[in-house]
């Protein structure tokens, strides 16, 4: 393995826990928009706000990872994404203004309306960012990106079937992966109809996220060849782990084993996310730009993986003992609710 | 005056204002992020030390305060890492590799910032005292860490160095450590650090002399001036002199940014300073000329040679040279009235171990509140606009590095709005943060990375 390679697993790394940590974010906010008005939807949200709490933003610091990882080490294919794909990584980014101001002012805001307005914008945020991330990634595997400065069609690059199809399983599987947590949340505040709640839509979840996976795999094998190739050569046993586990959430889901579930729905994720990358290597920007030739200095790339090296070591106990505290003192029931407001409904 | 929408027709200067808009705005929670935690441990450790519940009310207050702000903050923060993408594909596409060095540092401390404010605001009720003072130590830390890595770029963007540059544009031999510690890092970097700390400082002074001059005299807003003042009227001499040997250095490595910022159009010996006054083709018009202070202030004799503008093309010269020149002034001017303040303070609290007595001194830190933020802005427009017509120093043209793609201008236009609206926001949640802690809630549950109300209660048990 080059430098280079230990970089892009790097990268990869980041990928991975963004897609993980970032994606239930996102469908949590997905579900917490889903939920509509009324009491149910108010006891959903209350229970998303719960199980998301403290550690909630703290997870979206792998994007700024990946973003930075990118740059530095592969700056050149940061460059020419960032140009061609301007629109829906600009829209992304708005996505992710409305997403962080939503979770800063949610629960601070000064009335009803303003806290409503906030779960608005934080749900519709959740919603669209995932998709336009989508949308991106489609553009890359379908390789219409082209090196340069806004060399690609600002438009159709991630206007077509891959992107638009890539963007909705990216929604779809976030939306399952939530859902799948808070069937474990809603058990653990012992909120038994919550759990029938998102047991049933985690199975849907499930069945869209499915579906959509088969349909990709015929628009990859129509327009983004060399992808797909990837996925059913050296990516296929990988692809395969991933639909056994997610066979698996599905089968556990119904018989009611959620806690199982939940870790094989990560699973599925995080081996569905490495056969992407087995699928694109050796290339960043598929039978454009090779790792190895989009590599930066080499100076640079063992600087990156000295400087991951010690984020490793600091940052791992650190978010360690974060865990460790809120776990703790909500399994404890230390957390009394000083301003728990009376419910609506009499 | 011309007032139509900037369109597609000037892609560079639209960029530009994207740029500056966002990095404007988020320098102000930057600046906070950095000194807020500061101020937060200084009233933990006050309150610890002496048992006493006011300070440790303020510093629980503050902390939630930070948590608002560092939660914005990180959302512009990661807005402007999709800038380097979105606006400058060409200057990120080959110098990523160089300056991002040190955002993969940021990066850690970023997230070590973030995981113990969280921990430090969950751990008032969890943590004994000094072990939760402690978990609120790295925050303090990581804030100056992060802003040092941050402002080395900025440094490193004046004094580009650390690679070597081919002859087709191609960047090779990066040296880390020189980039890490570029030559402007030394002056940029201390001087930005004591800035966050002046901003938080007389900002959170100036909310506490306005409620004083509302009729709130209780000891908690005697300590929650105190506390930052003292701190802030410190500092301000240092940040004074730093900025001092800032002034010089630039003389030095950035002439030309120099010679704009005094309006200095050709070469010579002897050179007047101007306080204010208009900057023409001629030299400055209407300000008040102290002759020969200028080459005094560079070399320390009136006999200095000062680099004019006229040593370089028209080309290489930074646009709008009266802003910078009222920028730089405003700057120099603001630290000096900062400095009398402190004096004032200082010679009263020496005489009478109290606050001055008359409205004049609240009125006047309730100014300085609004004075650091503009003196922030002023300072920053100085080292950009001043380092103009370059993103790199003397290696990339900031023509150069700006996208191809169009629509800038919808994202600009669309940018502006979604700031203003988040500002606005911001300001109202802080305002009804404070008025209902006069009210007497605690809001310990409310605020970003706070603990949370407990687990919903179940279906059918809550309801009945």
């Amino acid at each position: 393995m080059s430098t280079a390679d230990a970089v892009a697993a790097v990268l990869w790394v980041g990928v991975t826990l963004y897609a993980v940590f970032g994606g239930a974010d996102f469908g949590a906010g997905f579900w917490s928009l889903a939920a509509g008005g009324g009491e149910r939807g108010v006891r959903v949200r209350s229970l998303i706000d719960w199980a998301i709490g403290p550690v909630w933003e703290s997870n979206h610091v792998w994007l700024i990872f990946i973003l930075v990882v990118l740059w530095t080490a592969f700056s050149t294919a940061f460059a020419a994404l960032f140009s061609t794909l301007f629109i829906p990584l600009s829209l992304a980014a708005f996505g992710i203004v409305l997403r962080g101001a939503g979770f800063a002012f949610h629960r601070i805001a000064p009335g009803e309306r303003e806290r409503r307005v906030s779960q608005l914008m934080f749900g519709l945020a959740s919603l669209v960012t995932p998709f336009f991330m989508g949308t991106v990634v489609g553009a890359v595997a379908s390789g219409r990106v082209p090196l340069g400065n806004a060399e690609g069609d600002p438009v159709t690059s991630w206007l077509n079937g891959v992107s638009i199809l890539t963007g909705a399983l990216f929604v779809a599987t976030s939306a399952y992966l939530a859902a799948v947590f808070l069937v474990n949340d809603a058990r653990r505040a012992g909120d038994e109809e919550l759990e029938r709640y998102f047991n049933v839509r985690a199975l849907a979840a499930a069945a869209v996220a499915g579906a959509l996976a088969v349909a990709g795999l015929f628009v990859f094998r129509a327009d983004a060849r060399y992808f797909y190739d990837g996925l059913l050569g050296e990516g296929l046993p990988l692809v395969i782990a991933s639909i056994l586990c997610g066979g698996a959430v599905f089968a556990l889901l119904h018989s009611g084993r959620a806690a199982l579930a939940r870790v094989l729905a990560v699973g599925a994720l995080v081996t569905m996310i490495w056969a992407w990358g087995v699928a694109q290597y050796p290339y960043l920007l598929p039978e454009r730009l090779t790792i190895s030739a989009g590599a930066g200095n080499y100076s640079t790339l063992v600087e990156i993986l000295i400087v991951f090296g010690a984020a490793v070591c600091l940052v791992i106990p650190s978010l360690g003992l974060l865990y460790t505290l809120t776990q703790r003192s909500l399994l404890e029931g230390e957390v009394a609710a000083p301003a728990q407001k009376p419910n609506a409904e009499g | 005056m011309d007032l139509s929408l900037p369109m597609a027709t000037d892609q560079l200067l639209v960029a530009r204002e994207q740029m500056a808009f966002t990095l404007g705005f988020h320098i102000i929670l930057a600046s906070l992020g950095v000194g807020f935690p500061a101020m937060m441990l200084i009233a933990n450790y006050i309150g610890l030390r002496r048992e006493d519940p006011v300070a440790i009310e303020l510093a629980q207050r503050w902390s939630k305060v930070a948590a608002v702000t560092f939660a914005v903050g990180a959302v512009t923060g990661t807005v402007l890492s999709f800038e380097f993408g979105l606006l400058w594909p060409e200057f990120t596409g080959r110098f990523g590799q160089v300056f991002g060095v040190l955002f993969t540092i940021e990066g850690i401390f970023f997230f070590l910032e973030a995981i113990f404010l969280t921990i430090y605001i969950f751990g008032w009720k969890r943590l004994s005292g000094w072990a939760h003072f402690w978990t609120g130590v790295p925050v303090a830390i990581c804030g100056i860490g992060g802003a040092f890595s941050v402002v080395a770029v900025n440094s490193w963007m004046n004094q580009p160095q650390g690679f070597t540059l081919g002859a087709d544009g191609s960047v090779t031999d990066v040296k880390p450590l020189k980039v890490i510690f570029n030559d402007a890092v030394p002056y940029e970097v201390p001087h930005m650090i004591l800035a966050g700390y002046l901003v938080t400082c007389f900002l959170v002074a100036s909310v506490y002399a306005v409620g004083m001059l509302r009729g709130r005299r209780d000891r908690h807003h005697r300590l929650g001036l105190l506390i930052p003042l003292t701190v802030g009227c410190i500092l301000a001499p240092i940040q004074f002199g730093v900025g001092d040997s800032a002034a010089r250095a630039i003389a030095k490595d950035q002439p030309i940014k120099f010679a704009a910022m005094e309006c200095v159009q050709t070469t010579h010996r002897d050179v007047t300073e101007y306080i204010g006054g208009r900057c023409t083709s001629d030299g400055i018009k209407g300000g008040i000329g102290i002759p020969g202070l200028d080459s005094f202030l560079v070399g320390f004799s009136t006999n200095t040679k000062v680099t004019g503008l006229d040593t370089v093309p028209p080309s290489d010269r930074p646009p709008a040279n009266t802003l910078l020149h009222l920028a730089f002034d405003f700057m120099v001017g603001v630290g000096s009235a900062l400095i009398a303040l402190g004096l004032w303070f200082g010679f009263v609290w020496w005489r009478k171990r109290d606050i001055p007595k008359t409205k004049w001194f609240l009125r006047a830190v309730a100014v300085s509140g609004v004075a650091v933020v503009l003196t922030l802005e002023a300072g920053w427009i100085v080292t950009e606009v001043g380092r103009q017509p370059w993103i790199a120093y003397e290696v990339m043209r900031t023509k150069d590095a700006v996208t191809a793609s169009g629509g800038v201008w919808v994202t600009f236009v669309l940018i502006l709005a979604l700031y203003m609206a988040l500002g606005v926001a911001a300001i109202l949640v802080l305002r009804s943060m404070a008025r209902r802690w006069r009210e007497g809630e605690s809001l310990d549950s409310e605020v970003p990375y706070g603990p949370g109300e407990g687990p919903p209660a179940p279906s059918g048990g809550a309801g009945t």
